[in-house]
């Protein structure tokens, strides 16, 4: 367990410390907090892939979930802002309830199936017969509730909690547990391992990570698109960040955040068609020649990569 | 009214088939999943496209030359990408993860090549005027459409369970390395079935301006779902379950389109997770399933 501090204090804080210092030196934030939003989504998905195998598709559908949560509290609730972060939380934890059972299937029909899962939610809330409730297609507006200082900060918060939880599964027995379950679920159950609880726990912690970074995006943003919160881009995003760093690292997604998504705003955004063919291109040569991440090539070398 | 959507879905139902055959194939024989499917489709509708407004083929020549050009180019990129993908550790989940990054390939070029404006190829090319089929009134580039489907499917099914190759390959698809170990050329059998289920994706693409409207760059990850629901719901991996698992699906989708159409598109992902839910082999299929 020390050693989860010792991690936690070496690569969380610099990193946290710097995130919360550079909008004083650094004016444009919404590029900040959207680096903040993409390390929360890798690491909630590092929690879910990296220690239990199961590949979320459809990731986006518990940040959808969760930005719809916190846009739907303040318009029929007037809720204040951290009650609707709560029912951020919340709707995208009743997400994971409803789709739990999706976890007895393995493999490509998982990633499938939560794929499919994401789009339904995505096509109930986008549908213009519900205008009256979520405004269907036409998107919501929040600015009542806007505070881009005061979201950065909540957003910096989760990030802290979810990288605090990774350093923790990394060294806990729970996190062992799950990581004998990735291996192989039979010899794990015959050696006392509670496979059906370690991995729904893992699931429900990935989603509440994604509910509550949808909740604080559609708070940063105030105003938004169903499209926007359920872009397939930010499941993809979150996986490709992930496996390029190191599944089931501390260190391994925060770099692949960092690299990839930094290459995304320097090429991607004037033209997004190249910058879509270098990941593609990206993505091949890491599956054949790297599938392990970038962290591999230290652990390869037997150095233990945090 | 009921009659009519009933008849529509069955004539959607035979060219769903079409467009889940390819990708059954390929998860059959070689365990790998091919997300970039939808997008081959997009290139067959874009062959079809480019081959009708420049020298004004028709489309049912030009689903010949999609055929063959499109399973040459299968080939080398089966011996480039997929052997080695079988060696690695968990091959099924990784493929998902590697035909991602292809079809983001595919798109990003069709993006800068082609634009992002929609093209449509007129359906009175293939005939004009509605066809009355049983007391129903259909347009003829539907029909023309799904009897072009049947007769793939019906060639697919001759191939494999009545000619030799065919024969290997169902031995590959039931266990490839007792195949192997019987002295089966594994790698040619999948390099061939392979091609063929690209070719196929190719053939569904020139129809698909008649059956699903006119085509964009973009259209691949629609089609990738319809084509995941038909083969979940037939079965993975079994050629005769696409086809009753196409009819469901065509069926449904006009019954939706006729009575719910607002929730239409909610169709193929919902009977998607349905089936794998309650029925996770699908209606015909084997063991998925683990713990």
């Amino acid at each position: 367990m020390r050693r989860g501090v010792r991690e936690f204090v070496t690569v969380a804080l610099p990193l946290l410390a710097a995130l919360a210092l550079a909008p004083l030196f650094y004016s444009n934030e919404l590029l900040l907090f959207n680096f903040i939003m993409f390390l929360i989504l890798a690491q909630g998905l590092n929690a879910i892939y990296g220690f239990t195998g199961y590949l979320p598709f459809g990731y986006v559908g518990f940040f959808g979930a969760g930005a719809y949560g916190f846009a739907l509290a303040v318009m029929h609730l007037n809720a204040s802002p951290l009650l609707a972060m709560a029912c951020a939380g919340v709707a995208a934890l009743v997400l994971g309830v409803v789709l739990t059972p999706l976890l007895r299937l393995s493999g490509a029909y998982f990633a499938i199936a939560n794929l499919a899962a994401a789009q339904a939610v995505y096509q109930v809330i986008s549908n213009p017969a519900l205008q009256d409730v979520t405004k269907g297609p036409y998107g919501v507006t929040l600015s009542s509730v806007f505070a881009p200082a005061l979201s950065y900060g909540v957003a910096l918060i989760i990030l802290a909690a979810t990288l605090a939880l990774i350093a923790w599964l990394r060294n806990a027995r729970f996190g062992l547990a799950l990581q004998a379950i990735r291996e192989d679920p039979v010899s794990a159950a015959m050696a006392g391992v509670a496979v059906v609880r370690g991995r729904t726990i893992a699931w429900l912690l990935s989603a509440l990570i994604a509910g509550l970074a949808g909740g604080v995006f559609a708070w940063h943003i105030s105003v938004f698109y169903p499209e926007t919160a359920f872009d397939l881009s930010f499941s993809i995003f979150a996986i490709v960040f992930t496996l390029f760093g190191g599944a089931a690292t501390q260190l391994g997604p925060i770099l692949g955040v960092l690299l990839l998504y930094g290459l995304y705003n320097v090429i991607g955004i004037t033209v997004p068609q190249y910058f879509q063919l270098i990941y593609g291109v990206l993505i091949v040569l890491l599956v054949l020649f790297l599938p392990d991440g970038l962290a591999s090539l230290a652990t390869r070398r037997g150095f233990r990569v945090p | 009214m009921l009659a009519h959507a009933i008849l529509s879905g069955l004539v959607f139902g035979c060219y769903f088939t079409l467009v889940g055959l390819g990708l059954n194939l390929i998860f059959g024989v070689m365990r790998i999943v091919n997300l970039a499917h939808g997008d081959v489709v997009m290139l067959g509708a874009f062959a079809a496209f480019w081959l009708f407004a420049l020298i004004g083929l028709h489309p049912l020549i030009s689903s010949l030359i999609v055929l063959a050009i499109f399973a040459l180019l299968g080939l080398p990129v089966y011996y480039l990408v997929v052997p080695r993908l079988l060696a690695a550790r968990d091959s099924e989940m990784l493929s998902i993860i590697l035909f991602f990054g292809v079809q983001q390939i595919i798109e990003a070029i069709a993006t800068i090549a082609f634009g992002t404006s929609e093209r449509s190829i007129p359906g009175r090319v293939l005939g004009s005027g509605p066809l009355h089929l049983l007391g129903q009134a259909l347009p003829v580039a539907w029909v023309v459409s799904a009897a072009v489907s049947l007769l793939a499917v019906a060639l697919v099914y001759l191939y494999l369970y009545r000619s030799r190759v065919g024969t290997l390959t169902r031995a590959v698809m039931v266990n490839r390395d007792e195949a192997l170990a019987s002295g089966i050329d594994v790698h040619r059998v999948s390099a061939l079935a392979f091609g063929i289920g690209v070719a196929l994706a190719g053939l569904a693409g020139v129809f698909s301006p008649f059956m699903l409207g006119s085509a964009t760059p973009a259209m691949g990850g629609d089609v990738n779902l319809a084509a995941f629901a038909v083969i979940v719901i037939g079965s993975l991996g079994d050629p005769r379950g696409t086809m009753l698992g196409g009819l469901i699906y065509g069926v449904a989708l006009m019954l939706m389109q006729t009575y719910m159409s607002a929730w239409a598109n909610l169709l193929p992902n919902l009977l998607l997770i349905a089936v794998l839910l309650v029925r996770p082999t699908g209606l015909l299929g084997r063991q998925v399933r683990r713990a």
